[in-house]
């Protein structure tokens, strides 16, 4: 009776066999004995676990920890302002403006960072004051600190990408909100405030975040400048007991905190400018 | 004197020019239909209106204002961006894509101009943006995202949030093009109401079914021009210029 095995399910007289991924489980078992294999080193390696803690702790690392937060958030929040304004500056109607937007972003995102910080911390050698002759003047070297050297350097490197981010956030906003507002009469600089940065946002906070993380591994530079972040902390600290790299363990330890830290942030931060 | 009185308009864009000297009369209460085949410059002429264009030559005036110009000592000054801004807020406007601000609630549209550009209290104007909700059927979505609406919810906040300003006229851009089919009925039905209540309308529009119950005038533009004018009656079913004819033969 042929006709019944039609009837019957088919998995009642075939055997499956299911398809066998034998790679994942062979390319799975050498990522687990690479770890483990470093894990061994590691605790092989001639290093003083128990004192990293410590360090961590340092009163010494604590203050380049709060040196690098204050730092890296001064840094991007000056850059934001500026990227704001240069980014209007690049679509305004002024030619003037857009070529000086255009030469700015050429010239702070073109030099390398460290250069910039150096650059801005031997100003002393070429300009004994700065000045605004008949406002004010003071000399150069009582104002370009450490810090203000390091702020200079990264913050105006970095509002030069965030006036290209900004920028790009803007052109991304449609042209009809725009003539909507202008509709029920709103003025450019409400129109800007009320509908176009809030659409804007939807944009430019991802790479925003992104370059805040960036920036605050960048603050590291300022160390070349002995500018007390937590790499110079930790040189600081090591300099006394020659535990370098335990001291620089610690301070990576709060790398990535902040860096996490900041990354739960950029998450809150998308979602409540996420689409609806 | 008419409340749009519109005279030589002329507009270019490079070297093409849209508009080829427009006289256009429209009276306090009066409904008008631009219409005319695509590129005829219906919606230029009705973005001039708003300023949302500069015009080239001519003149126009909303409400014996001169668009786009201050006149003092026998001279006209163009206006800054700011000012232009001010004179808007006695014309609503009614886009052919809505665009109602997305990141804002239906509500949170219509109140947007009161509150943001007129400075009153959001107490009152929130009542009065319920209200106008209620007239284009919409109360229930006064929470919604314009996401969430269909497009002819949406065109009907869209038009709400104009009428919020209570302006003096009302431009439509071809408030029914971006509908699917079955939407486009009730946006018309909400605009029907609205000429019933006496608002002046200038409304550029492919629904010739509406033009001809609802408006007063018809005004036919071909090529940047005013072709015919007329009453529905006239224009539509006894059209007397040959283009006219030819326009009206393929769309009825």
């Amino acid at each position: 009776m042929a006709s019944d095995t039609r009837t019957h399910d088919v998995r009642d007289e075939l055997v499956v066999v299911p398809l066998s991924h034998p790679w994942r489980w062979i390319s799975g078992a050498v990522i687990v004995l690479v770890i483990a294999g470093l894990g061994w080193a590691m605790s092989e390696a001639r290093i003083q676990w128990e004192d990293v803690p410590g360090f961590f702790t340092h009163p010494v690392m604590l203050e380049g920890l709060l040196n690098t937060i204050v730092l890296a958030v001064a840094a991007q929040g000056g850059a934001i302002v500026l990227g704001v304004v240069v980014a209007l500056m690049r679509l305004s109607a002024n030619p003037v403006a857009r070529w000086f937007a255009v030469g700015y972003i050429w010239l702070f995102r073109g030099l390398p960072v460290l250069l910039q910080i150096l650059i801005w911390f031997n100003l002393a050698l070429v300009f004994e004051d700065i000045s605004i002759p008949m406002l004010f003047s003071v000399p150069t070297n009582v104002v370009m600190t450490a810090f203000v050297a390091a702020l200079l350097g990264l913050g105006l490197n970095e509002s030069a990408y965030m006036a290209e981010i900004v920028r790009a956030g803007l052109s991304s906003v449609d042209e009809g909100q725009t003539e909507a507002a202008k509709s029920i009469g709103m003025t450019p600089m409400t129109t800007l405030r009320r509908v176009v940065l809030p659409q804007a946002m939807r944009v430019i906070i991802p790479p925003t975040g992104n370059n805040f993380i960036n920036m605050i591994k960048g603050t590291s530079m300022a160390s070349v400048i002995a500018f007390t972040e937590l790499i110079h902390a930790a040189n600081n600290i090591s300099s006394r007991n020659l535990e370098i790299m335990e001291t620089l363990f610690a301070a990576a330890a709060w790398y990535l905190v902040m860096v996490s830290v900041a990354s739960i942030g950029q998450h809150y931060l998308e979602r409540a400018y996420g689409p609806r | 004197m008419a409340l749009v009185e519109a005279i030589g308009v002329r507009k270019s864009f490079g070297h093409t020019e849209v508009l080829k000297g427009i006289d256009l009369e429209v009276e306090r209460g009066e409904v008008v239909c631009l219409l005319g085949p695509s590129g005829a410059g219906k919606s230029t002429f009705l973005r001039c209106v708003n300023h949302l264009e500069t015009i080239d030559a001519g003149r126009i005036w909303v409400d014996g204002v001169p668009v786009g110009f201050r006149s003092a000592n026998g001279k006209l000054h163009e206006l800054r961006e700011r000012e232009a801004a001010h004179q808007r807020r006695d014309v609503g406007m009614v886009f052919q894509r809505f665009n109602l601000f997305p990141h804002r609630t239906a509500l949170e549209n219509i109140m947007e101009g009161p509150v943001q550009v007129l400075g009153r209290g959001r107490a009152e104007v929130r009542a009065e943006a319920l209200a106008l909700l209620e007239r284009v059927g919409l109360a229930e979505k006064a929470g919604a995202h314009p996401a969430q609406l269909s497009g002819g919810q949406q065109q009907r906040v869209a038009i709400a949030r104009a009428l919020a300003m209570k302006p003096k006229l009302m431009l439509f851009d071809e408030p029914t093009s971006a509908l699917d089919p079955e939407l486009v009925g009730e946006v018309l039905d909400v605009m029907t109401s609205l000429a019933r209540d006496g608002m002046t309308m200038i409304v550029v529009t492919h629904e010739i079914g509406f033009a001809r119950s609802v408006a007063d005038r018809v005004v036919f533009l071909v090529d940047g021009a005013v072709v015919e004018t007329g009453t529905p009656a006239d224009v539509l079913d006894n059209p007397q210029q040959p283009r006219t004819q030819q326009f009206l033969a393929k769309v009825l």
